[in-house]
């Protein structure tokens, strides 16, 4: 297509200027960010992106951005938007790095086109298609990379609200806190099977003491954790299920039959002592 | 020919017999396995069989039948078995797909395993007099 | 779209291994957890034995694809054998016609996150599975 080499020749006569006039339009328009950004760091995406851009477009033509002569832009892209969003830039001021190429690339467009009113509307559609679909593929990164900053803080806001207890040699404990859902509960169960080996427990005990309420589908993973670690050689005591809870569980249909369960903690700590041949004994203190 | 098969090694310890599984499993290997269980179990008049699955990484209906298999001819040769090392993605994976392994006891690693096979076998030598049983 | 395909023979007993293992690897390219990849290997092996036991033996396709921003690893089991008659009795758990356990198919449905199964009697099965990240 025509297009294809008019922009891939205009893209290498006015390559200094083009780069010059970019970057100065980024630099009008992040100066609120100066401390996150130097102007060098700038410069440096601004000059690599350029050359993978031009690339691209000698090699693949600007229809589609998922062919692979865009690969390296688009993964340069990637790189550009992870940083600035740890960075706190907002999308507007990260898509912006694309939009900000439109002004001074329509203006040498205009320069070098502008006698021929069919050529230079090709030409400028052209340009701004092509921007457009790498502005919003910037704005997709950071979305991904918001997505990607929250499930961290979720694992390890998971990881804090539920550690496995060591009670004593072969029995652990595992106090759940707050309401589960389905995701978390499958999480935290996992954990629990990973620390029944690890520290050779073969009891683990359940306090849900502290979950407000249980339904359908947490019951079932908490008797898949249980069966699953019966398959594997040990024992789960559920304790702590509340009047409510276990109200609601019958009238939902689970029974929990089959499953150890005890009213208090204390009295599942009993049994697993029981379970694993401990035997605890008072012995009066000399004074 | 058999000859460049490979055969699962079935180690004697005691009383008991221990089988590590750490190839992947299939037919022919699942049936030289309960052959060769069988005959050492009566040659060397075992009381039980500790299969060793740790380094399975899946259990699939297939090897849960096998393992089924195991622990009811040893049973109908006097032995007890105890699987054990089982992986926790292991288990979750039987759990949901519907393999419960009933019938087959399970410990959490050998040295556990062998703690119920002792516990098992024990209070059956109580009362019996076996003078030249090892 | 497929991003990447590979197809093995499932004629015999050993074949449903390499298939497995095969899977494992893929699974773990695409990213997937240790219990996601064990389910997908395990559902794998159900699938292709029955190809193996029951079809008559046939094909596994494994495809890494990709749907908008998600990536998946599907297997598609195919074979020429004599169908299955009734569907709904099939993928009910424990029904066996061969002295299985009757898991095959009911489990590997429960492992995955799509599932289809195409069958025609006298004229061969069909079944794909697909875990996504």
């Amino acid at each position: 297509m025509d297009t294809n080499n008019n922009l891939i020749e205009l893209l290498k006569k006015y390559e200094q200027e083009l780069l010059r006039d970019w970057i100065k339009e980024q630099l009008a328009a992040i100066s609120l960010h100066d401390n996150l950004l130097t102007e060098f760091e700038l410069r440096q995406d601004a000059t690599d992106f350029h050359n993978a851009f031009q690339l691209a477009i000698q090699g693949g033509g600007l229809l589609d951005i998922r062919e692979p002569p865009w690969e390296k832009t688009l993964r340069l892209l990637d790189n550009i938007t992870k940083s600035r969003t740890r960075l706190g830039f907002t999308p507007t001021e990260t898509a912006r790095f694309i939009f900000s190429i439109k002004q001074p690339l329509f203006t040498l467009i205009q320069k070098e086109f502008g006698s021929d009113v069919k050529i230079l509307g090709a030409e400028l559609w052209a340009a701004t298609v092509l921007l457009d679909k790498l502005g919003l593929y910037t704005a997709e990164a950071y979305i991904k990379t918001r997505e990607e900053v929250i499930r961290r803080q979720q694992d390890e806001m998971l990881e804090l609200s539920t550690p496995v207890v060591r009670v004593w040699d072969k029995i652990l404990a595992l106090p759940l806190i707050g309401t589960l859902d389905s995701i978390r509960t499958q999480v935290v169960m996992e954990t629990l099977l990973l620390e029944i080996v690890r520290t050779e427990s073969s009891v683990a005990i359940i306090d849900i003491t502290g979950v407000p309420t249980v339904d359908t589908l947490v019951a079932q993973h908490l008797m898949k954790t249980v069966s699953a670690a019966r398959l594997m050689g040990a024992e789960c005591i559920i304790c702590g299920i509340r009047p409510q809870i276990a109200q609601s569980m019958v009238q939902l249909g689970v029974t929990f039959a089959d499953i150890t369960t005890r009213a208090t903690l204390a009295d599942a700590i009993r049994y697993a002592f029981i379970q694993t041949g401990i035997k605890v004994a008072r012995v009066s203190r000399q004074v | 020919m058999d000859q460049n098969m490979d055969r699962i090694p079935i180690l004697r310890m005691g009383r008991f017999l221990l089988v590590t599984i750490q190839v992947d499993m299939y037919d022919r290997l699942a049936m030289a396995l309960q052959d060769d269980l069988t005959s050492k179990i009566v040659e060397y008049h075992s009381r039980g069989v500790l299969i060793d699955i740790s380094f399975l990484e899946m259990v699939d209906s297939f090897i849960g039948r096998m393992l089924g298999s195991v622990a009811s001819m040893s049973r109908m040769l006097d032995a007890a078995t105890v699987v054990v090392g089982m992986q926790p993605a292991v288990a979750i994976t039987m759990v949901e797909l519907g393999l419960s392994l009933s019938g087959v006891r399970t410990a959490l690693n050998v040295e556990q395993g062998m703690a119920v096979l002792n516990g098992l076998v024990a209070h059956e030598v109580e009362g019996e007099n076996y003078d030249s049983e090892e | 779209m497929i991003l990447k395909s590979e197809t093995l023979e499932l004629r015999e007993d050993n074949a449903v291994v390499r298939v497995r293992q095969r899977a494992r690897a893929l699974a773990i390219e695409i990213g997937l957890g240790l219990v996601d990849q064990t389910k997908i290997v395990t559902a794998t092996s159900e699938l292709a034995r029955n190809t193996v036991d029951y079809g008559g033996g046939g094909t596994a396709t494994l495809d890494i694809i990709n749907e908008g921003s998600r990536r998946g690893l599907k297997l598609t089991f195919s074979d020429q054998g004599p169908g299955i008659e009734n569907l709904d009795l099939a993928l009910t758990d424990g029904y066996t016609t061969g002295g299985g356990l009757g898991l095959g198919l009911s489990g590997s449905r429960r492992l995955v996150n799509d599932f289809s199964i195409d069958s025609t009697p006298g004229v061969g099965t069909t079944v794909s599975i697909t875990r996504w990240i």
